[in-house]
């Protein structure tokens, strides 16, 4: 299943169908293509990690901040909620 | 990149050539509509304040009603009042022509001698303005002289994945070549402010960034709504959205990535070759996209999930969708396709190129969709209750 990687600093993607868990993800950014194997189910429309995300450290989409790690998050993991802990960056 | 436009005498540039008949209040509305049925090339709009409003939503009404006469789509405007509205006559003029100097004319209904007097009158007017229109021709001009507005609406997953940030991408270019790109929605800014603010050019532009998005929440406050409660909603999460960060970011990649260079108020006059700027308006898209095109917009890019049929009567709205179904379902409304960004986000830099192509068709001439279908929808953003 494929997945948009929206700015090379991202650290997840969005897939573009359902994912079962042992299912391959590519995604693809300036010409060069990485598989990547899906440790979890992830809806359509919804973030895989890409990259292993150490516990309290940024997600990152859009090449920004969306929240936090709650948790060390292996590649291929759906990434939200449960996951995720919203934190409000103040400058 | 060019496009071909119209010359006006404030030096500004226009992609149509159309004069606009402007009620004063709601109260001359109808007789503006009369007017404007009689004349080709004629535009009017359903203006539903200019009177009984508290002071600050009053200056929005009067900054729309300047900034539409002065928006450089407009050849010239012939300006119709009842008479005893707040809008004054001789206020709304004076409004026009600290903005323009082109040719405006004034009728006021209760002077004139009631409706039919007045339609006679602006009529005639209304087709001399028309005549002299017509002798002008198109010119070639270079990208650089556009204000480009972008909007949002009916949005859904693809928006925030596919095709705000094609926009972006547009937005990008039209700045690297001069021009300047215009972000809206300030209700959609809340829970970024702090990434936006970060990309203002200095302190002054940072703290107005979260001068508008604050004082917009102090406003909605005002009346008990939390834009921040229950924000992303159950239906933005069982989409994917996890963060209110992430749902703010997916509306405002659609201005790009250049530094941000100044932030207007609610339909106040920008500047070409500005770069990157944002105007305060709220997410509503036909206020929203009225007050960009009172600032100056002469095009506005719109994307959309779900697919809003929004027009404007003064300048060409662009709507794209990246959702393969909902442009299958309303292709009658849609002008751009960009469901291929979806399945291949590799080619959103020519996908970009294609849709500046078209923009630049669009502004020398050819229709939009919701211009072939004779939309005039129109809002005037407003913070209070009649008084």
């Amino acid at each position: 299943m494929k997945a948009t990687m929206i700015d090379d600093r991202d650290n997840v993607a969005v897939v573009l169908g359902d994912v079962k868990a042992g299912d391959t993800i590519t995604v693809t950014k300036n010409n060069e293509t990485r598989s990547i194997i899906a440790v979890s189910d992830i809806p359509r429309y919804h973030k895989t990690s890409i990259k292993l995300i150490p516990a309290q450290s940024p997600v990152v989409k859009y090449g920004e901040h969306i929240g936090l790690a709650a948790e060390d998050i292996q590649p291929g993991t759906h990434v939200h909620v449960h996951n995720v802990l919203s934190n409000r960056e103040d400058l | 990149m060019n496009f071909l436009g119209y010359k006006r005498p404030d030096g500004r540039v226009g992609v149509r050539n159309k004069i606009l008949i402007l009620p004063a209040s709601i109260c001359a509305a109808d007789t503006a509509r009369i007017i404007a049925s009689q004349v080709d090339g004629a535009v009017t709009f359903h203006n539903q304040n200019g009177c009984a409003q508290i002071p600050s939503d009053q200056q929005l009404t009067m900054d729309v009603m300047a900034g539409f006469a002065a928006n450089p789509n407009i050849y010239g405007t012939i300006v119709v009042s009842l008479g005893c509205e707040n809008c004054q006559m001789d206020l709304v003029v004076e409004a026009i022509q600290e903005r323009t100097n082109k040719p405006l004319r004034q009728f006021i209904i209760q002077e004139c001698g009631g409706t039919i007097a007045t339609v006679e009158k602006a009529t005639r007017a209304a087709r001399e303005m028309a005549q002299e229109a017509s002798c002008l021709q198109r010119e070639e001009f270079p990208i650089s002289e556009l204000i480009l507005g972008t909007e949002c609406g009916g949005s859904d997953p693809t928006s925030g994945l596919a095709s705000n940030p094609l926009i972006g991408e547009v937005c990008d270019r039209i700045v690297d070549n001069g021009g300047t790109a215009v972000l809206s929605e300030t209700t959609e800014f809340i829970g970024a402010e702090h990434i936006l603010a970060r990309r203002g050019i200095n302190k002054e532009v940072h703290d107005r960034i979260y001068e508008i998005v604050h004082r917009y929440e102090e406003a909605l406050k005002l009346v008990g709504a939390d834009t921040r409660e229950g924000n992303p909603s159950p239906g933005n999460k069982a989409g994917g959205i996890t963060t209110l960060e992430e749902k703010s970011l997916g509306c405002i990649h659609k201005g790009g990535h250049r530094p941000i260079q100044n932030v207007y108020d609610y339909a106040k006059q920008m500047e070409a070759h500005e770069g990157l700027v944002i105007m305060d308006t709220p997410g509503n898209d036909p206020s929203s996209v009225a007050g960009m095109i009172a600032g100056g917009c002469q095009v506005v890019v719109f994307s959309t999930g779900r697919g809003t049929p929004t027009g404007n009567p003064i300048a060409p709205v662009i709507k794209l969708t990246a959702n393969p179904v909902t442009y299958g379902k309303m292709k009658d409304n849609i002008d751009f396709d960009a469901s291929d960004l979806l399945e291949n986000p590799e080619t959103i830099d020519e996908m970009a190129d294609t849709l500046l192509n078209e923009m630049c068709a669009i502004a020398s001439g050819k229709m939009t969709k919701s211009e072939s279908l004779g939309y005039i929808e129109m809002a005037i953003a407003r913070v209070c209750n009649y008084v």
